[in-house]
């Protein structure tokens, strides 16, 4: 049988914020093409643990694997194997949506950005208005630009940090299709989100984290279904 | 350090065509500069010889207090939508955040100096006889040492509640060798004294400038982690 290849690997990641253990050891493994989703109660430490693993925060503790290679503060072509969708858009309100995605491509040495970046502008249903400052866009509208600026550099993983967050139907199963796809196509995908329905339709596995450490995970088939994972992570969080 | 170089151009130009699209810092620092320049018009007769002696420091007021108010925005309009956290995920060293953005404001204050002095010197009907390469040398000089300690310190008091009023605090202390250089220099320049006497203060200017380029070069890193 051929061997799964590790993507991302994090051994054994602490982190201390303010004499405060907020990481207890966290080890996970995310295979190439894999969707691992991260769900937890509030303050388990699941943000503190995406910055991390971003490279946006040092860990106190452990190692952080990425495509066999151990990431470090300065590891920028490690860092742009990794495309971090985080809970606010990283755009700027005076920049159009190209002018976003031009100053982000350059940023992660894109090769031709324009036509990349109308590309993902038509894939988001974002082309018409690809001229127009994004200060006057709606949540779902910034979303959208911000899977089109993830997607710009293709990262080999994407960490979605609650990615469905204030997205219309359209918007969600658009996103849901573009993860496909990107895992179609060898993307690893570490998801974060309080939506099991999205978690349900989307992973392959899911971890539970609590109290900044994994106490549970669980392959995600055909025997798990949404009401039975809800079963089995309030158990999870009870006993944990 | 080409990728860094480059990083920082790419960071500079989209802080600078961002400002010439919106002109609200711009705009807010040439009325600034303008306001000083005309108060203090009219508070010194320009036909005294004393107010030789007043413009010197009158360059300096107005490039700091209308910088500082440049300076404020530099790292504030990255909170917006948390666009920090966009760039510290980027495949870039840090430290192109931190030379982008010096270069973008020393951009600006330049530009805003390149008017204001002009004005200055008119209404004060104050005729420019000294070396202009050596006014110009001294006044990017300390202007360029002025932006790398407040590009620094903007950053920060970015997160502070008060970032508007932390900022002169913390910077205001740390310009005073520098300050005092190159007011000391100008007025050297202006009065048309002899060069060499300036030299001194201007080596004073490269050897602050160059310190703290150095440190806040090795220091805006932590900065960063913090934030």
């Amino acid at each position: 049988m051929k061997e799964l290849e590790i993507m991302l690997e994090i051994k054994n990641l602490t982190k201390i914020l303010s004499d405060k253990l907020i990481l207890r050891g966290v080890s996970l493994k995310l295979n190439k093409g894999e969707i691992l989703a991260v769900v937890g109660p509030n303050g388990a430490g699941k943000s503190t643990f995406f910055k991390c693993t971003v490279g946006l925060l040092q860990p106190s503790g452990g190692e952080i694997i990425v495509d066999g290679e151990i990431i470090k503060k300065k590891s920028a072509a490690t860092r742009k194997k990794i495309g971090f969708l985080g809970h606010e858009s990283f755009l700027y309100s005076t920049l159009t949506p190209l002018e976003n995605l031009r100053f982000y491509g350059k940023l992660y040495k894109v090769k031709s950005i324009d036509s990349k970046a109308n590309q993902l502008l038509k894939e988001v249903g974002l082309h018409l208005f690809k001229d127009v400052p994004i200060r006057s866009f709606s949540r779902g509208m910034l979303q959208r630009l911000s899977i089109a600026r993830v997607m710009l550099a293709d990262p080999e993983i994407l960490m979605l940090d609650e990615p469905h967050t204030g997205l219309d139907q359209d918007a969600v199963s658009l996103l849901n299709m573009i993860i496909k796809e990107k895992k179609n196509i060898g993307t690893s995908v570490l998801l974060i989100s309080h939506d099991f329905e999205q978690v349900q339709a989307l992973a392959d596995s899911v971890a539970v984290l609590k109290k900044g450490k994994i106490i549970d995970t669980a392959p995600l088939n055909a025997d798990l279904n949404l009401e039975k994972m809800k079963d089995w992570y309030s158990r999870a969080v009870s006993e944990g | 350090m080409k990728d860094i170089l480059s990083d920082a151009i790419t960071i500079a130009g989209k802080d600078l065509s961002n400002e010439f699209k919106t002109k609200q810092t711009i705009g807010t620092m040439v009325i600034f500069s303008a306001l000083v320049i005309l108060v203090f018009s009219f508070a010194f007769d320009p036909t005294n010889n004393t107010v030789k002696a007043v413009i010197p420091g009158l360059i300096w007021v107005i490039t700091i207090f209308s910088g500082t108010l440049g300076l404020n925005r530099s790292f504030v309009s990255e909170l917006e939508n948390n666009c920090l956290t966009g760039l510290r995920s980027a495949p870039i060293d840090v430290t192109s955040i931190y030379l982008g953005k010096t270069l973008a404001n020393f951009t600006l204050v330049t530009i805003v100096q390149t008017i204001s002095i002009p004005v200055l010197f008119l209404l004060f009907n104050y005729r420019f006889t000294g070396s202009l390469l050596w006014f110009i040398l001294i006044v990017l000089s300390g202007t360029f040492g002025f932006i790398v300690v407040g590009t620094f310190l903007s950053a920060l008091a970015a997160n502070a509640k008060n970032s508007e009023m932390l900022l002169p605090v913390l910077l205001l202390p740390l310009l005073s060798p520098l300050m005092i250089a190159a007011v000391q220099a100008t007025t050297i320049v202006l009065v048309n004294e002899q060069i060499s006497d300036a030299i001194g203060w201007l080596q004073l200017m490269t050897a602050y400038d160059l310190l703290f380029l150095g440190a806040c070069f090795l220091l805006f890193e932590f900065i960063m982690e913090g934030s």
